[in-house]
């Protein structure tokens, strides 16, 4: 009986004793959904290309984001830096289609995936012998990005907003407007419909597969890049972000492998669920419930809806 | 000329369904047995014997362990890590209740906790398949090892949160903590090995492997046929975790002495994995290879530089194994993707025609 009230009852109660705690908690929450919604995105551009489930996306946020501090820490301009961080980006999206994904053409799924893991250990052996494995601080005041916050007095308390939390919130918004605009009014974003729906009409009308894959992983690269600047210089740019990243995944299967938005709304329900849960119900199972909540929620959410928040398909029962 | 069947006639159906049904193949695991349980103990070194083969023996264990759920039964799995800390924290469990009980039997029962763990975190392939089981195993993974820090009751409320393994003899000879020789180990180990992976072999090739193939190339195929694929596929959660329990109780037991999680960390699941594809995905053979491989490969790397003068930091081979590894696996996905256990086939059948080989 204790259980169940302490359950049930006290975490309610202590939510509405501290609104603006909750809100903290919640925006905590809010702030790392972001981010996983911005992994995640980078999965699902690619996975709508090429049907290719792209486990090296962690990873690839990683190495963008050493690729930037150490250019700058070579004595760049900031903005040089962004710029070559982005053509770093894409060579290994021509070098990936070029040399991995094209001779994998038409193998099964989780051939691929297997290929994107030994991908994820080369850029991973490479980044770290060239930039060395130890964290490194992002280059946050140089890119013109905010710090400092703001206090905001609300219910006889104090909600703390970081302002690179509010900026990356901005920032992850505009580039979901990018990509939207980018899939809906050009030329190459129609291209990239197109292939997504069916390979076979895509290539009959004269889309360069090769090409768009290519354009597909330099856009998850770009991505990548600025879901790396964002982390970090909320913690620190380290390889430890891998792990981190792999809640991305349970993300996908809330919201669905081929649909942006689900990955937006899947980020934030766990971003914010974890938090949640990790606050007012961890005491009880003893911390540390974020490493996990992540997948088990996906977990049990599988169970009842198979083909995600949004996802289009649905997946074959067995 | 030498590696054929022309003249060996089979009299009965028992013996043309024999494992090994050509001679050579008889012999040369002969050979290969009395090399590993003679020769190695006898003119092995204790870092050879020690630090390379029983690693080597453990992880081929856990590498037919997630082949049976991979490689056979096609469920992607990214939990191997997790089942061998259950069967390594189980066992630590049963050597603490059961102090006068052998403890290579305690070894063989931990994995029965692990297979009915694995059950469980089987549940979901009877709905959902592919990748989206495979992310649905690393709530396994992750949960477990979250299991494995909070649950005190688990490492016996110590303080250091690790497993240390006692002193256990077995006819008066230290088999575990630290007194127990590297030869004792070793044959321990390798004994559990070979008993393990013969009843793998004949499991597969019998009625339940079958079904279990398949259900990994057809599902609905399999179903029309009588196979239910809440058993088929629940069975093979069960042995591949079993499989994976028993390699991480010996894991810990035989070679390490004492662990702390993060020995049944992420990454071990993906080097289990990794063995699995290079070796070859559905292939026993193919799990010694890839556990050989990948954990030779960096011994190698570490010491060869040293032995030509040059000075190499330890971090930078990792680096280096990291990235050839990893452009192995992309290599052998796009040439060969049943591993080295198919190129090994392939010489075979080349010696079986050699020198006419055209006349097959």
């Amino acid at each position: 009986m204790e259980i169940l009230t302490s359950i049930v009852i006290t975490p309610f109660v202590e939510m509405f004793a501290y609104p603006d705690f909750l809100i903290q908690v919640v925006w905590e929450g809010f702030v790392a959904g972001v981010l996983y919604s911005l992994i995640a995105l980078g999965f699902v551009l690619i996975y709508k290309a090429s049907g290719v489930f792209n486990f090296a996306q962690g990873i690839m946020v990683v190495f963008a984001a050493l690729v930037l501090v150490s250019l700058y820490s070579m004595g760049l301009p900031a903005w040089l830096a962004v710029l070559l961080s982005l053509g770093v980006m894409g060579i290994l999206a021509i070098g990936i289609e070029r040399f991995v994904l094209r001779k994998l053409v038409n193998q099964h799924e989780a051939i691929l995936l297997m290929a994107t893991i030994g991908l994820t250990l080369v850029l991973k052996g490479v980044g770290q012998l060239l930039f060395g494995g130890e964290p490194k601080p992002m280059i946050t005041e140089e890119l013109g990005l905010p710090t400092g916050s703001t206090d905001w007095i609300v219910f006889d308390g104090i909600v703390i907003f970081q302002h690179i939390d509010i900026a990356a919130t901005v920032i992850a918004l505009l580039m979901v407007c990018a990509l939207a605009v980018f899939f809906s009014k050009t030329r190459i974003g129609r291209a990239l419909r197109a292939v997504a729906d069916d390979h076979q009409a895509a290539l009959s009308v004269g889309i360069s597969l090769h090409q768009i894959w290519a354009i597909v992983w330099f856009a998850s690269g770009i991505v990548a890049l600025v879901t790396g600047i964002m982390w970090g210089a909320r913690s620190e740019v380290s390889f430890a972000l891998e792990i981190i990243a792999l809640k991305a995944l349970a993300v996908l299967i809330l919201g669905g492998f081929t649909s942006i938005p689900g990955a937006i709304v899947g980020g934030l329900i766990i971003g914010i669920g974890e938090k949640l849960f990790e606050v007012y119900w961890g005491a009880l199972l003893g911390s540390g419930v974020e490493a996990w909540f992540a997948y088990v929620l996906a977990l049990i959410f599988l169970l009842f809806r198979p083909q995600g928040l949004f996802g289009e398909r649905i997946i074959e029962r067995v | 000329m030498l590696y054929r069947e022309a003249g060996q006639f089979k009299t009965s159906y028992a013996a043309d369904q024999a494992l090994l049904p050509i001679l050579q193949d008889r012999i040369g695991l002969l050979v290969i047995l009395v090399v590993a349980f003679v020769f190695i103990p006898l003119f092995g070194g204790e870092f050879f014997v020690g630090s390379v083969m029983i690693p080597f023996l453990v992880f081929a264990l856990a590498a037919i362990g997630l082949n049976i759920l991979t490689g056979y039964a096609g469920q992607l799995s990214l939990g191997t890590g997790a089942f061998m800390g259950v069967g390594a924290y189980s066992c630590y469990k049963l050597v603490t209740y059961f102090p006068d009980v052998n403890v290579i039997i305690l070894i063989l029962v931990s994995g029965v906790f692990s297979a009915l763990i694995g059950v469980v975190f089987g549940l979901p392939s009877l709905r959902i398949k592919g990748l989206y089981l495979a992310i649905t195993t690393l709530a396994a993974q992750f949960f477990l090892e979250w299991c494995f820090i909070r649950i005190e009751w688990l490492y016996n409320y110590n303080d250091s949160g690790a497993i240390e393994v006692p002193q256990r003899m077995l006819f008066n000879v230290a088999v575990t903590g630290a007194s127990a020789s590297h030869i004792t180990r070793y044959l321990v180990v390798l004994a559990i090995v070979a008993l393990l992976t013969l009843v793998a072999a004949n499991v597969l090739r019998g009625r339940i492997g079958r079904s279990w193939m398949m259900i990994r190339d057809m599902d609905i195929a399999a179903e029309l046929m009588g196979i239910r694929p809440l058993y088929a596929k629940l069975s093979a959660f069960a042995f591949s975790s079993y499989y994976c329990g028993v390699a991480g109780a010996l894991l810990v037991f035989m070679w390490l002495g004492s662990a702390e999680v993060e020995v049944f960390d992420i990454n071990h699941s993906f080097l289990i994995l990794f063995m699995v594809i290079i070796g070859g995905m559905g292939s026993l053979t193919g799990c010694f290879f890839g556990a050989a491989f990948i954990w030779i490969l960096p011994i190698i790397i570490r010491t060869v530089p040293a032995m030509m003068g040059l000075d190499i930091v330890a971090a930078t081979v990792e680096h280096i194994v990291n990235i050839v590894i990893g452009v192995l696996i992309i290599f052998f996905l796009i040439v060969e993707p049943h591993g080295l256990a198919r190129l090994w086939q392939i010489a075979k059948e080349k010696l079986r025609t050699w020198p006419f080989p055209y006349s097959s």
